[in-house]
């Protein structure tokens, strides 16, 4: 518990804590047999939220989400498609053209986010359990990081919304300039299931904040807790239509958000292959500006002067956290050649004693993936893995026989154009490799069609400056990894995406730039 | 206009049990050290309402060392901003819980209106504290483009040691305006209330504490201004002194911080704003806002539009109107919700006043309304309009800070544009007008820090302002005062082989 308070603290920067003295776990003998723990929380709302009422689907469709921790099913959802999507767009537009919340004050605005927030506050266990349930993640990282961060979110956009300043410019001539920062309209946003709260955050949070009114997707993986936070927004006065959530799949209610003529902005987290298709579905309609935060296989560096055991930790950290489900996990773990068999040793051993279970049971690291489709997919990149001659150092199989859980698996000896060091795995599984100098490592490190982050551990300042500004990654992390703070802009390179979110960054995703100019007669100065 | 006051208060009396008073240092009310304890007095009734710890070098001195060490040694500088955010938005929603009491010690202590304390002031101070939480964690320094190898950026840091100055005709604003920025930037301070009004700055000081802002952040000195603020101002140890009130003590504090520690000031003083009126205007409605203009708070505010300059076109049909609204002008006791004006807050004050107006009949101005106390007991006077006002007078020239207004005739826009600079004060001015040309001419041409277009007192925690000449310098409010409670230091170091520069 004391390292998820310190998590709570340093956000998601294990920073130098270390799991020593805690009690030993082989993954082998985890909580993955045992009969799962009865989620505290029942599923409350699990229909459509459409301008501000919890409705079925148009087709009266439900798909079931599930139990990675079993396969079973949670709830029956109503799965929204085109038609849906085009009631919700319509209540986002009707909100957005006629009010109240883009013509209510800013100040207005950030009262009910700041309502929100409170409520979320109060209701974060509930929240979080709904999270885990459907999410297979940690309930500790549930309830005592990501809903906490949640809130945090919401509170810095609202801080926001009476902020956003345009400029006066001075232009060459008698006239006088000035920017407006205009809300933008509709927004669509399709986020993913691998944090299900924290995406509706970075997204609905700048949005909202700034006057837009938002039709999101959530993941037909994890649709539960979007729906019940929409419906504390609307309790703290959210005016109905501003904040649409509809669940349902990408091929029908993604592409109908994608491909809308009335949608004026899209939002996209998720792959790599989804965002080429959502940029070409946006380009084929109404040429909506896209923001995309897609895949990575973002490099953790480990240089000559490390300290072996914070590294390893670390580096740990840096894949493994949320079950290896992260787009910036530090699949890529380079390690000195002076290091490296040391880090090797130390960090199978560290896998080894992960300790993986039910993610309802205080004390776990890991819990099941999210479904068997990724289960699926990550196994076979463990068997390329062997199969194209890496050392498989742990792990390498499922753990049990229920629910999508995956030993933490370390593979050594991995080269530069193996399928484990190209493709994001999306998984535990650690591919560590060896390098000599700096500028062979820069070089490597860049070799990736992605870009989102990128680790970097070292005291040396010339190397850290060094590194920082090589690597072509959006996030450096130097003695941290996932250190995420709404302050902080977030967004990849190359085809992990294009735009930023979080901090000031964000709000440009959501705002039109409106220059405004007339003469000015006899102007004192210019 | 219409006098309520008969020297009758009686039915409209609300003085609030009186809570706090003594100063406040590290988190705790205490008496001063000498003992010593000054009145403080309702300006409706001349009567004492109670008596408060008097602050003195010694008081400044506990309270500097107590506020140093929250600063140096404390949580405050070091905690993230959201956790500063966090207690500062627990602060307002204190202030939202305690609006009635509040807004009933501005009016006893102050004269202010006790219905626009309750509706404006005293919700505003919590939106004001809610604004600059919301800005503690949106302090950014920058990356810097350097034009060799080096890699740098800014650091915005907290100055440190604040000690602020406040007046006494919007008690609740000015500390909250004083305080948010520097609480969100990570300082800690000395307040120091005008003698005229402790009361409200106790409670918020109180208020503060039950937020779990750490002791020793926020430290309130009651007293007078030659003793308490005379230390804060050449104190040793205060980083950074904010001062609004007078032009004459901002030179003081100005002199004083040069001669102990160099420490840098914010001063916002006095003006004699020019509200200008063109032809082309609704002169119904604008007479309405240049009542406002001159009148609201008593005219003690230092932005009062007191120069009214109408173009000739309307002059005449501008002070019909004028004479005319004015008559349902109603002067009395504050706590009476048909009320537009109370009393002048001090028996100094209400001398000045009617001083100048004296000024203004002897020196040639015709007295439109008004010209005389209101009623037998307390500090009112009735609101007091002169026309064929010169620019030579005094009573154009200085500012009166009472329910006075002068009203000047102007032919064109570069005469008005001259004749409005032409004062030592640059504070803010308003323009009447619906000319976009006009408009924008004179809105860059007249050197004030505010300019208020077809609107008078548009004041908002967004909006900058501050003097320009002898009404100060730099800004309270808007994003503008932060940086009055943050250093720069610029960071640089070499890098190697940089992909890009």
């Amino acid at each position: 518990m004391r390292v998820w308070i310190t998590l709570k603290l340093k956000l998601f920067c294990l920073g130098q804590k270390s799991y020593l003295g805690r009690e030993f776990y082989q993954y082998s003998t985890a909580a993955a047999f045992e009969e799962p723990i009865k989620p505290p929380v029942n599923v409350e709302y699990n229909q459509l939220l459409i301008n501000g009422q919890f409705v079925d689907a148009a087709s009266g469709k439900t798909f079931p989400t599930l139990d990675p921790r079993t396969g079973e099913i949670i709830t029956h959802v109503a799965e929204g498609d085109v038609e849906d999507i085009n009631r919700a767009v319509a209540a986002a537009r009707k909100a957005f053209d006629e009010g109240p919340w883009p013509k209510m004050t800013a100040y207005e605005r950030t009262k009910i986010i700041l309502r929100f927030a409170d409520l979320v506050e109060k209701h974060n266990d509930e929240i979080a359990a709904l999270e885990t349930w459907d999410n297979g993640k940690l309930y500790e990282q549930s309830a005592e990081i990501e809903v906490p961060m949640f809130v945090r979110l919401f509170r810095y956009y609202a801080g926001w919304a009476d902020k956003i300043h345009g400029l006066t410019i001075p232009a060459d001539g008698a006239y006088h300039v000035q920017t407006l920062h205009e809300p933008i309209g509709v927004a669509g946003q399709i986020i993913p299931w691998n944090f299900p709260l924290l995406m509706l955050a970075w997204k609905v949070g700048p949005a909202l904040a700034s006057g837009n009114t938002v039709v999101l997707k959530t993941a037909e993986q994890t649709p539960l807790s979007a729906l019940i936070v929409a419906k504390l927004f609307h309790e703290a006065g959210l005016p109905p239509g501003v904040l649409n959530i509809v669940s349902g799949f990408g091929p029908t209610a993604g592409a109908a958000l994608c491909s809308h003529m009335d949608v004026d902005k899209l939002a996209f987290t998720g792959s790599t292959e989804t965002g080429k298709v959502v940029l070409e579905l946006s380009a084929k309609s109404n040429l909506k500006p896209v923001t995309l935060e897609l895949g990575g296989k973002s490099p953790f560096i480990v240089c000559e002067d490390a300290d072996v055991d914070q590294a390893v930790e670390l580096a740990h950290f840096a894949l493994f956290f949320n079950q290896g489900q992260c787009c910036c996990a530090g699949s890529r773990t380079f390690v000195h050649e002076k290091v490296y068999d040391e880090f090797l040793e130390k960090a199978k051993a560290r896998a080894l004693k992960r300790s993986v279970g039910d993610p309802f049971k205080p004390g776990m690291e890991q819990g099941p993936q999210i479904d068997a489709e990724q289960f699926e997919k990550i196994l076979k990149y463990i068997r390329s893995g062997t199969e194209g001659g890496a050392t498989l150092e742990t792990g390498g199989d499922r753990l049990g026989m229920k629910g999508y859980y995956i030993q933490p698996t370390v593979f050594s000896d991995v080269k530069d154009d193996m399928l484990i060091a190209k493709d994001e795995i999306f998984g535990p599984v650690q591919t560590v490799l060896k390098f000599k100098d700096l500028d062979e490592v820069i070089r490597r490190a860049n070799a990736s069609r992605f870009g989102l982050a990128a680790g970097v551990f070292t005291h040396n300042l010339d190397t850290a400056n060094t590194l920082m500004r090589a690597l072509k990654v959006g996030t450096v992390w130097i003695n941290c990894f996932d250190t995420f703070d709404a302050t902080i802009p977030f967004g990849g390179y190359k085809m992990s995406g294009q735009g930023r979110e979080k901090g000031e960054y964000s709000l440009k995703n959501y705002l039109q730039v409106k220059a405004v100019v007339a003469p000015v007669k006899n102007p004192a100065w210019l | 206009m219409t006098v309520l006051n008969n020297g009758n208060t009686e039915s409209y009396v609300k003085i609030p049990k009186i809570k706090f008073t003594k100063l406040f240092i590290n988190g705790e009310f205490v008496d001063s050290v000498s003992g010593k304890t000054f009145e403080t007095v309702d300006p409706r009734t001349e009567e004492v309402i109670a008596r408060i710890a008097a602050g003195d070098k010694e008081d400044v001195d506990l309270a500097v060392k107590a506020a140093r060490e929250a600063f140096d040694h404390g949580p405050w500088p070091r905690l993230p901003g959201c956790e500063r955010r966090r207690l500062m938005l627990k602060f307002a929603d204190l202030i939202n819980e305690n609006v009635e009491e509040l807004a009933a010690l501005d009016t006893v202590d102050a004269g202010k209106l006790y219905d626009l304390g309750k509706i404006v002031d005293i919700p505003g101070a919590a939106e004001t504290i809610r604004y600059y939480a919301g800005a503690a964690d949106k302090i950014h320094g920058a990356t810097l483009k350097m034009s060799r190898d080096l890699q740098a950026y800014t650091l915005h840091e907290p100055v440190g040691v604040v000690g602020h100055i406040i007046p006494w005709n919007f008690p609740s604003q000015m500390f909250v305006m004083k305080v948010g920025p520097a609480l969100a930037a990570g300082c800690t301070m000395v307040v120091k209330p005008a003698e005229q009004t402790p009361l409200s700055a106790l409670y918020y000081a109180h208020l503060a504490k039950l937020a779990g802002i750490p002791d020793g952040v926020l430290n309130v000195i009651t007293g007078h201004g030659s003793t308490a603020g005379a230390a804060i101002s050449s104190h040793m140890d205060i980083d950074k002194v904010s001062f609004t009130g007078s032009t004459e003590v901002g030179r003081l504090v100005m002199q004083a911080a040069a001669a102990s520690n160099l420490k840098p000031v914010s001063l916002e003083l006095g003006g004699k704003s020019p509200f200008i009126i063109f032809d082309d205007v609704d002169v119904d409605k604008v007479s309405d806002l240049a009542l406002q203009g001159s009148f609201h708070n008593k005219g003690e505010i230092c932005v009062a539009g007191s120069r009214v300059f109408v173009q000739e076109g309307i002059y005449d049909k501008f002070l019909v109107k004028l004479a005319e609204k004015v008559k349902s002008w109603v002067v009395g006791d504050p706590f009476n919700p048909k009320v537009h004006q109370g009393p002048q807050v001090d028996k100094q004050q209400y001398d000045k006043i009617l001083s100048y107006i004296d000024h203004g009949k002897k020196g040639g101005a015709t007295l439109l309304s008004g010209g005389k106390p209101g009623g037998e007991k307390g500090y009112y006077i009735e609101p007091t309009i002169f026309t064929d006002v010169t620019d030579d007078m005094i009573i154009a020239k200085e500012e009166i800070f009472g329910p006075v207004m002068s009203v000047l005739k102007f032919k064109t826009v570069d005469e008005v544009i001259r004749r409005a600079n032409a004062t030592k004060y640059g504070l803010a001015a308003g323009i009447m007008t619906n000319d976009l040309n006009t408009a924008n001419t004179v809105s860059r041409s007249i050197r004030a820090g505010v300019i208020w277009i077809n609107c008078y007192f548009a004041f908002d925690r967004d909006l900058p302002y501050g003097g320009y000449k002898m009404s100060g310098f730099e800004r309270d409010f808007g994003l503008e005062a932060l940086y009055k409670y943050l250093h720069v230091k610029s960071v640089a170091t070499p890098i190697h082989n940089s992909p890009w520069l």
